[in-house]
């Protein structure tokens, strides 16, 4: 069936079998690659991507169902001038190691502090739940989340 | 991994749904949230021939209070109603429980009602608060009471053609509290054991009715009658809720599992249904 799926921005028209998952579109049709594939059954979170601004885990969404939808994928959250604040802090607070579970990470992160501008270490470990790190411990993520918050509140000129 | 082939009808109203559904027959199957559908298809232990996705029909999305029910519609997420004012006591409880946070974006309260599994949270949930599931076939409309909807694990009194357009679960008038305590090994699995309490208290402070339910610890979501029985009458109290707790433990029929040994497991029914009941006795107290 034919979907139009807006994709960091942009509309990618195209015809998708019904049971193609929204993963596999954007990994191998959309070719963004850092939507991950990992455990593809609905635990790890490595696939999440922003629908409509909201975390969802693209490997259990039909692509046909995310038609007329607004996607974000880690590629998106860069703008021209620069990294988004999540992904200087992921950098910064060595928030990750492999990497493998970063994406998912960093928008579970950004979605967060759009709701919530000033998240206590309590709020980031709920809204990172559904998403599994094998590496870190998780303290540089939850670290790297605050500071993200931290810095886009002194850049909107917050407190 | 990836699903069989199927067909996908996009429904753009209830009517139409239920009209593509009667035209399928039992290879159809609806498509909500499709947290727990597509994992099935994935492992290609659900392989229908045809999904009928309704998240297009506009109207069922509403989570609302009026006259007297609390209203859930069939597109309300999980992630909806634990962030609605008009959740209360046991659902608002267990809302932020099921599943993990991205799940709760997607995944809808009516879904895993007529899933059934018998491991959800929310069947437990109604079985103590009391609801009606709303079901629509191009027949008409009915209203099955949720302890004849649970019949069994997977299975619903749904009709082949019925569609579950919402559900009505009444708000009690007088003063009332709710409670859901759910033992996980990490967010998102199943329950090891959760005990779902909601108690409507009269003007003299007595409890006036009685919910408690288990989930995980049976072959179906359980609603514990006799423990209701015992409780309502009788002022709150710690020595009333430990004899519920009791028949609560005596009613669940826990296995050994990776999850624990079911004594272990009747062990935590007991403590749950004591602290559960105390919540919600309180919390009924306070309001």
């Amino acid at each position: 069936m034919e979907v139009t799926i807006t994709i960091n921005g942009s509309d990618h028209a195209g015809d998708v079998e019904p049971r193609t998952l929204l993963v596999d579109h954007i990994r191998r049709t959309v070719g963004l690659t850092g939507t991950h594939i990992g455990c593809d059954t609905t635990s790890c979170g490595a696939c999440t991507v922003l629908m409509d601004g909201k975390p969802v885990k693209s490997c259990t969404v039909l692509a046909a169902q995310a038609d007329g939808s607004a996607v974000t994928t880690v590629e998106g959250l860069k703008t021209a001038e620069g990294l988004h604040p999540i992904q200087s802090a992921f950098t910064d607070d060595h928030g990750l190691q492999c990497g493998f579970c970063t994406p998912g990470m960093m928008l579970v992160g950004a979605s967060l502090i759009a709701e919530n501008p000033d998240p206590s270490d309590d709020e980031v470990r709920w809204a990172i739940s559904g998403n599994l790190c094998r590496c870190t411990g998780y303290i540089n993520i939850v670290k790297a989340i605050r500071t993200a918050a931290a810095r886009a509140a002194e850049s909107s000129g917050g407190s | 991994m990836f699903p069989s082939r199927f067909d996908l009808v996009v429904a753009q109203s209830v009517g139409e749904a239920v009209e593509a559904k009667a035209d399928v027959g039992e290879g159809g199957r609806f498509l909500a949230g499709g947290q727990s559908l597509i994992p099935m298809m994935k492992m290609r232990v659900a392989f229908p021939e045809t999904l009928i996705d309704i998240n297009r029909i506009a109207g069922l999305d509403a989570v609302e209070r009026s006259n007297g029910h609390l209203h859930v519609g069939a597109l309300v997420r999980h992630a909806d109603v634990a962030a609605s004012d008009a959740a209360f006591g046991a659902i608002a409880a267990a809302a932020p429980w099921v599943a993990d946070p991205l799940v709760r974006n997607r995944g809808t309260m009516c879904g895993s009602v007529a899933h059934c599994d018998p491991e959800g949270d929310w069947n437990s949930v109604l079985l103590a608060t009391g609801a009606a599931v709303i079901a629509q076939s191009p027949g008409g409309q009915r209203a099955i009471p949720i302890a004849e909807f649970v019949q069994g694990a997977f299975t619903s009194a749904l009709a082949e053609d019925e569609l579950v357009t919402g559900l009505r679960i009444p708000v009690p008038s007088g003063r009332f509290g709710g409670s859901y305590l759910k033992l996980e090994r990490k967010i998102g699995d199943y329950a090891t054991v959760a005990v779902a309490s909601h108690l409507e208290l009269d003007d003299s402070g007595a409890i006036a009715a009685a919910g408690l339910a288990l989930t995980s610890v049976n072959p179906v979501n359980t609603k514990v009658v006799d423990a209701e029985a015992v409780l309502v009458g009788q002022q709150p109290s710690p020595e009333v809720f430990a004899e519920a707790a009791e028949l609560a433990a005596a009613a669940a029929e826990p296995r050994d599992d990776v999850r624990g040994t079911a004594a272990w497991k009747r062990q935590v029914v007991r403590t749950y249904a004591k602290r559960g009941l105390a919540a919600a006795a309180q919390q009924a107290e306070g309001s």
